[in-house]
């Protein structure tokens, strides 16, 4: 694999656009950044002067307060914009607001939306950075990112491995990101849900499907929950959450079909009982907080490689101008 | 009077060949080899196609209710624009045209509109278009509606639909039906696929549509009522239109040029003016659709224009409204795509776009001849011209085509004898 030393792209819109290279780097860099973490003065001057606001549009804790304790921790100013406190309540577009924004002059947005294409509508009328935080049931390429971070932390190569990823694949933004990224990174990728939350298409993503978590989790390195959504029973894609927990939630027994080093991720929040059993969120071969400390390593390493490296760009065209 | 001379004369079912076409007032009176008259303004179409003027089946009128979008006139300009000469609108105005009221409104604005398109309108099947009860029916036909239609709803009430079928067989009306199970396509805002999977969208199946044209089918061969399916998108569709002529069902069917030409990787991009219904489909789905023009299963090409806001379109792609402009561009589109490349000859693209909507919905248009309607449009097939927003006569520019380079318009549009639309560089 051919090694780079930078992002050469303004925005982060999906893991679908990102080449392996690509994905390498923001992994490497976010080891770098880790550190920083637990230093004393958590801190680098890395982004000072830069202005990033987060701009979410659906309730978020997790990601939100990553985002902003990443650019914290590399200098950067942010702002916090969340649909209760904002113009967009009062019926702006989304692109009169990201205007608006652009027009006190930010670097970076990060954007978290329930329509997908929301990044990506930002990205074109944007010149700062666009990050997408969750954009619909499309992307949450930081999620990917650190997941695979935190995979490659534990198993040293992704190239290989067995990720088995459990739930409802048809609305996760989540499960798409790392569908992506992962088969890239030369992992096999086993899907298992009830077949109404698994798109018939998504065998074309060079996936394998299943409909029992007993099915799939044999030689399993990682075993991934996504949250079920209680709406979704109400739409009949499955008839009852009691039935869904007795097929699908990761029981301690269900995990021990896996490797015994099997990794237990889960993207939070997490119903316990549902899903994963508390057994197992809160068992040795579970990651899941793991997941949320790396969260800030691999949000820095994306600011700093759109932004940090946009300056440079910027500030070599300013001197020749002089 | 007007002489148009040395075109060449492409008329399914009619005269064709090298022939002049004198127009009197409102009629041709006079179609041979060599016309010279005294006082007639001359038009020489020597190099140029001289047809009937297009008929558009399926069109939207957005006056009454928004004409901030598109007002009649601006219709009429646009139907103009892209050689057709009738256009026939669908029922969804607002008020929708489940009235004789909104018809006469509709019939007098496009006479007063300063260019005289023919509109036949087309009436609800049902009560404001909620599909649960029958239109007045012997109302809308005495007020002139050509076809009946809840385009946009379909019907879901499979006994209402019984029961249209078989009240419309008095008057020889055909049902003009949007082919969609709205419980099946639920929330869908993109073609089921692929890239729907991709990009996360709620998927419309092929199934939607065609659980319902097999559905409606079975209803005209059991009422034998006359059943037209609008904007076939899916090679199932095809397939099943294909069996059901085979069998002597009275069926038409129609395609719009955009489900020939794109398929649902354009949604890609997120680019709203992607978002029609029914969805653009897959590469199987478009060869599907030219094999059905080619063999005649599918009679008609329609643009389903339909004008959307740029406010509205400019929301994220499940939240803006289905629809694109069609009527400007519709010929354009046809010649380059389907004509130039031998998917279909000129003559049955002609026929397609105006001689066979007129037969279906029982119009006396479609064909020049002698003592017929002066409703003639003059082609220049070679004019090689790039889509702008600029062609479009309304306010409204969704159109994915914008941008594309395409061969062929039409230059002249004669209706009733008057020219309403004359493309500059052309002549």
């Amino acid at each position: 694999m051919k090694k780079i030393t930078g992002l050469k792209r303004k925005d982060l819109l999906g893991i679908e656009e990102l080449g392996k290279e690509e994905i390498s780097l923001i992994l490497d860099t976010a080891k770098s950044f880790k550190e920083v973490s637990v230093r004393p003065i958590k801190k680098v001057p890395a982004l000072r002067g830069k202005t990033v606001v987060n701009l979410f549009y659906e309730p978020s804790t997790r990601t939100r307060i990553s985002f902003e304790l990443a650019a914290k921790r590399l200098s950067a100013d942010v702002i916090n914009i969340s649909t209760s406190a904002s113009s967009v309540v009062k019926g702006e577009s989304l692109v009169d607001t990201a205007k608006n924004i652009q027009a006190m002059a930010v670097d970076a947005v990060v954007i978290r939306h329930s329509a997908e294409g929301s990044a990506h509508l930002l990205s074109k009328e944007l010149k700062a950075s666009v990050v997408n935080a969750g954009d619909g049931s499309h992307e949450h390429p930081t999620q990917a990112l650190l997941d695979m971070f935190t995979i490659r932390e534990h198993k040293k190569n992704i190239e290989g491995l067995n990720v088995v990823i459990i739930g409802d694949i048809l609305h996760s933004r989540v499960a798409r990101s790392n569908i992506w990224g992962l088969t890239k990174m030369g992992a096999k990728v086993k899907l298992v849900g009830p077949p109404t939350l698994i798109p018939p298409f998504v065998k074309s993503l060079k996936v394998e499907v299943f409909y029992r978590p007993e099915d799939a989790l044999s030689d399993a390195d990682v075993a991934m929950c996504l949250r079920i959504q209680r709406e979704r029973q109400t739409s009949n894609f499955f008839p009852s959450i009691h039935e869904y927990v007795k097929v699908f939630n990761l029981t301690m027994e269900r995990l021990k079909l896996a490797r015994k080093d099997c990794l237990v991720m889960h993207p939070g929040p997490i119903n316990r009982g549902i899903e994963i059993s508390s057994e197992v969120a809160d068992g040795t071969q579970s990651v899941i907080l793991e997941q949320v400390t790396n969260g800030i390593a691999t949000r820095m390493a994306v600011l700093y490689l759109l932004l940090a490296q946009k300056s440079k760009v910027e500030w070599g065209t300013r001197r020749r101008r002089v | 009077m007007i002489l148009i001379k040395n075109g060449k004369v492409v008329n399914p079912g009619g005269k064709e060949g090298n022939l002049h076409l004198l127009i009197k007032d409102n009629k041709i009176v006079k179609m041979e080899r060599d016309i010279r008259e005294k006082g007639a303004r001359v038009i020489d179409a020597n190099g140029k196609i001289v047809a009937p003027g297009l008929i558009d089946l399926h069109a939207h009128l957005r006056e009454p209710g928004r004409e901030d979008e598109e007002t009649i006139s601006q219709t009429c300009m646009a139907a103009a624009r892209g050689g057709f000469t009738s256009i026939c609108c669908m029922a969804n105005t607002n008020p929708p045209i489940d009235n004789q009221g909104t018809v006469k409104f509709i019939k007098d604005k496009a006479i007063l509109s300063g260019c005289a398109i023919n509109i036949f309108p087309v009436g609800a099947i049902s009560k404001g278009r909620k599909g649960e009860e029958l239109a007045e029916i012997a109302e809308l036909k005495e007020a002139g509606v050509v076809g009946l239609s809840d385009d946009g709803n379909c019907v879901l009430n499979a006994l209402l639909m019984r029961r249209a079928f078989e009240y419309t067989k008095m008057f020889d009306l055909p049902l003009i039906s949007h082919c969609e199970d709205k419980n099946l396509s639920k929330n869908g805002v993109m073609n089921e696929g692929y890239f729907s999977t991709v990009l996360g969208l709620p998927g419309i199946p092929d199934e939607a549509e065609e659980v319902m044209v097999y559905r409606d089918i079975s209803l005209a061969r059991m009422t034998e009522g006359k059943l037209h399916i609008t904007h076939t998108s899916t090679r199932g569709s095809v397939e099943l239109i294909r069996q059901a002529k085979r069998k002597k069902v009275k069926i038409s069917a129609d395609v719009t040029p955009h489900h020939l030409i794109l398929t649902d990787e354009a949604v890609k991009s997120f680019d709203t003016n992607t978002k029609m219904n029914p969805p653009l489909r897959s590469r199987e789905d478009i060869k599907a659709l030219k094999d059905g023009l080619s063999d005649g299963t599918i009679d008609v090409i329609a643009t389903d224009h339909a004008p959307h806001s740029r406010e509205e379109k400019e929301d994220d792609f499940k939240s803006a409204p289905f629809g694109i402009v069609g009527l400007e561009t519709g010929l354009a589109l046809i010649l380059t795509e389907i004509v130039d490349k031998g998917i279909i000859t000129l003559k049955s693209a002609i026929s397609k776009l105006s001689t066979n909507p007129a037969k279906i919905l029982g119009l006396n248009k479609g064909i020049l001849k002698k003592g017929g309607d002066a409703d003639i449009i003059i082609i220049d097939p070679d004019i090689k011209w790039t889509i702008t927003t600029d062609d479009f006569a309304g306010p409204c520019k969704n159109s994915p085509f914008i941008g594309r380079e395409v061969k062929g318009r039409a230059i002249m549009t004669i209706v009733a004898g008057k020219i309403v639309f004359l493309h500059n560089p052309g002549f």
